[in-house]
């Protein structure tokens, strides 16, 4: 009888000790209703990489651009230029929120759209030559929003922009802090793209655990953050002054292009609503995502349509911003509580991203000891 | 009747299950402060955030920079003393006042499981439990005793069945039999459990574990207190804190609650873990029993007795308190805490704070993660108390910026047990304006809901 008890005592540590160490080590495949692989799957093959490779392929078109406009710095190729960095930079907003892996390493989005752009420290770093894109002071002197300024800013006439790249005593270095702004950019997207391609991907859809460090936990948290701070906030929130005394039109995104702040936000939007539908980047069709996840787990719960809700808030605000002016800096000039109401619809997004899909997903904030009261 | 009780308090017995209880405490505390350390979590939640949410009455308990470490090092040393029985006395306050500094350090990382450590901890300062296999006893023989009072075995057994029982009443609510949440939400998630990945996605264990964890918690003393019942009842107790350390991220907890049962068994038995024990550590254990007098240990001023009494009374009351306050206590959380509600809701929040310029009207909104660890944030938004002194800091912070007149308003939004989230306090409330206090805090909005039960 006593064998009997402490055998059945080892038999539970031994279950204990394998089912702590299943932490660390592959999940075996389960085969449950709702194949999180199946979804890291979509995400990375149908969304993640194509939209990577697209916006990839903008900014080689950009960088071959900016040689022709550094080799003939003309008003023509200026234009040409200019428009190569604004289907780049709209490109940019389908990417910008997978801040995972590699390019959570290299910063990606710090290094590629921090705005306002400092102004004064860029013509002082072309004044000495001086500049490491590298050290993580420089963020807010390179990538779309330094382009912006050196494509859009630096006159008001294009026949005047030109002249700091022909005539103006210090053209050269202009020339290559150009040369340099649109060289990093292909590089650090090329470093991401190939990571992807190059191995990433298999990891990813391989991490299926249940933790902080999981995939789909990782991604979702990345997901919510990169909506909340960088597309409502930074997009909407700042410029109209809902952080500040007062409005902040200087730090609207692409302020110096000025018209294409509404198409960027839109675009934006377009691409977290995909993403969360699971929507291919190349098509139509939709794949296992955020959205058949929640409908999966309210089988379970019976509660509110939680995705109906969400894909709903999202065409409110959609809508919203549809109504904004193309150029966000007259729209809060003139009117800026249409800004305040487009920022008000995202933050109900806002809500039920944090709040219900974080609750009804489980996912884990953090490794730390709770007990979940 | 009063000669019953005289007579309970005059009965003895063997100190083997004390001395047990003594070392295995003492050691897994060590380990659970080792393993916090090397989580890195000293730091973590210690020393990188800028704001610690305090408990009311508490807030001069702050951590103390780098020096914060220096606490934890002597609360790691003091546990493993009162393992080993060297200096007890001394050894097991210094434990119980480091620990429980640590703990009121930061309201956010509250657990039922550390407060559980901390009342262990104080009801040993007055217990005997250095009097056999201990360095004390060793070094000095008169020390050394046998036979201990038998009340002070079972004032252990008390506190256990007191956190188990509470436990279980707590669970006695139509949310958790009913409706099985909030583990409805839970359990899913664990879908990359070897075996029971699949197991978790169904209602019925949902519902199987949900009334099978309230029955256990109200069960688990009466079985364990029953010779009989009492090997039956330990192998639960075993399954199901391996089931909650598989499934919820709750540390060294289930290991300490295992652990600390065996208290319940008789002496053959914990003579035998000290023999084991003393194999191990090759220790002459016939020599250790015969330092040990035969005598009985007497307690020789009689305060232990009073103290614990007025200890037990408001363990036992306390948890009632929220029957004082007339919402929903799991949407209010007033009465809450100290409790022993544990794992017993989900719920997930988002606050944001307004900042008002009372005379201009003029205002901004305040970005959390400048202030905030993302785990500080996540417990802030869903906890009145923590809302609270959290504006109240901003309120302070931005005064101190220069900033005139100023309000402090939050709109936050709460989803609790798998509802639909719904706006949590009254955002029209200039949160500067209130106090924390004992009193309900009428700016909380309705629940719009009921939950059945106790």
């Amino acid at each position: 009888m006593k064998f009997l008890k402490f055998g059945i005592f080892l038999a539970l540590v031994a279950a204990n000790i394998t089912a702590c160490s299943s932490d660390s080590d592959g999940p075996e495949e389960t085969d449950d209703a709702f194949d999180r692989g199946a979804m890291l799957a979509n995400w990375a093959d149908n969304i993640i990489v194509p939209a990577y490779t697209s916006f990839n392929s903008k900014v080689v078109e950009m960088e071959a651009a900016t040689s022709s406009f550094t080799a003939t710095p003309t008003v023509e190729n200026l234009q040409a230029l200019r428009a190569v960095w604004k289907e780049a930079y709209v490109s940019f907003q389908n990417v910008s929120m997978f801040e995972i892996g590699k390019a959570e390493e290299v910063r990606f989005r710090n290094r590629l759209n921090v705005y306002p752009t400092n102004v004064s420290q860029i013509e002082d770093f072309i004044a000495t030559g001086n500049y490491d894109f590298a050290l993580p002071s420089t963020i807010d002197k390179q990538g779309f929003p330094a382009l912006d300024y050196m494509l859009n800013g630096l006159a008001e006439t294009d026949a005047e922009i030109v002249v700091f790249y022909t005539s103006n005593p210090n053209a050269e270095s202009y020339k290559t802090y150009l040369t340099t702004l649109s060289q990093t950019i292909k590089g650090l997207s090329n470093e991401v793209l190939s990571s992807w391609t190059g191995g990433y991907r298999d990891a990813f859809v391989a991490n299926t655990s249940s933790s902080a460090s999981g995939a789909v936990d990782k991604l979702t948290n990345d997901y919510i953050f990169y909506f909340e701070k960088a597309l409502r906030a930074g997009k909407v929130g700042i410029p109209a002054g809902i952080f500040s005394n007062g409005t902040l039109p200087q730090n609207v995104e692409a302020f110096y292009k000025k018209d294409i702040s509404k198409e960027l936000l839109l675009e934006a939007i377009n691409a977290s609503v995909n993403f969360f539908n699971g929507k291919n980047f190349n098509g139509n069709s939709n794949g296992a995502s955020f959205k058949t996840y929640l409908d999966y787990l309210n089988t379970i719960k019976n509660g509110e349509n939680l995705s109906a809700l969400i894909n709903n808030q999202f065409t409110v605000a959609k809508n919203k911003a549809n109504e904004l002016n193309a150029n966000f800096v007259e729209q809060i000039e003139t009117d800026n509580s249409k800004m305040l109401a487009t920022y008000d619809e995202l933050q109900r997004i806002v809500v039920l991203l944090k709040v219900d899909m974080i609750q009804a997903l489980d996912v884990t904030i953090d490794y730390v000891d709770a007990d979940g009261d | 009747m009063f000669t019953a009780i005289q007579k309970y308090f005059q009965k003895n017995t063997q100190a083997a299950p004390l001395a047990v209880f003594r070392v295995l405490f003492g050691f897994m505390m060590f380990l659970g402060i080792v393993r916090f350390w090397a989580n890195g979590w000293i730091e973590k939640l210690y020393i990188q955030p800028k704001f610690f949410f305090s408990y009311y009455g508490f807030e001069w308990v702050k951590p103390i920079g780098n020096y914060t470490y220096i606490i934890f090092a002597i609360c790691g040393i003091a546990a493993l003393f009162v393992a080993l029985g060297y200096k007890y006395r001394v050894a097991i306050i210094v434990f119980y006042l480091s620990f429980t500094y640590i703990e009121l350090m930061d309201k956010t990382t509250y657990l039922n499981h550390y407060y559980f450590i901390s009342c262990v901890a104080f009801l040993m300062i007055f217990l005997p439990a250095n009097v056999y296999f201990s360095v004390d006893a060793y070094k000095n023989p008169r020390k050394a005793f046998q036979m201990v009072p038998k009340w002070t075995i079972d004032s252990i057994k008390l506190i256990l069945g007191i956190v188990y029982f509470y436990a279980g009443l707590a669970k006695l609510n139509s949310d958790w039999l009913f409706n099985a949440m909030p583990l409805k939400i839970w359990l899913p998630s664990k879908y990359d459990l070897p075996f029971l990945g699949d197991l978790m996605q169904q209602p019925w264990v949902h519902y199987t574990f949900s009334w099978s964890g309230a029955l256990y918690d109200l069960a688990i003393p009466f079985l364990l207190l029953y010779r009989r019942t009492r090997w039956f009842a330990f192998a639960l107790v075993i399954i199901f804190h391996v089931m909650t350390r598989v499934l919820f991220p709750i540390g060294m907890f289930p290991y300490i609650m295992i652990v600390s049962t065996l208290i319940f068994f008789d002496t053959g038995f914990h003579r035998k873990v000290i023999r084991f024990i003393s194999k191990l550590l090759r220790i002459d254990y016939s020599k250790m029993v015969a330092l040990s007098q035969t005598k009985k240990y007497r307690f020789k001023r009689n305060i232990a007795l009073p103290i614990l009494a007025v200890f037990f009374v408001i363990q036992l009351l306390f948890p009632w308190r929220y029957l004082a306050y007339p919402n929903e206590l799991f949407w209010t959380e007033e009465g809450y805490r100290f409790s022993w509600r544990v794992m017993l809701m989900e719920k997930a929040g988002y606050a944001q704070f307004k900042i008002k310029n009372t005379e201009t009207g003029e205002q901004f909104l305040v970005d959390n993660t400048d202030f905030l660890t993302p785990f500080q944030e996540k417990q802030m938004s869903t906890q009145p108390d923590f809302i609270l002194e959290y504006a109240h800091f901003l309120g302070e912070h931005f005064e101190a910026q220069g900033h005139e007149n100023v309000a402090v308003y939050a709109e936050s939004y709460v989803a609790l047990n798998g509802r639909l989230s719904q706006p949590y306090v009254n955002p029209n409330v200039d949160l500067m304006k209130q106090r924390e206090s004992f009193r309900r805090k009428n700016w909380i909005l309705p629940f719009n809901d009921t939950i059945k039960g106790l």
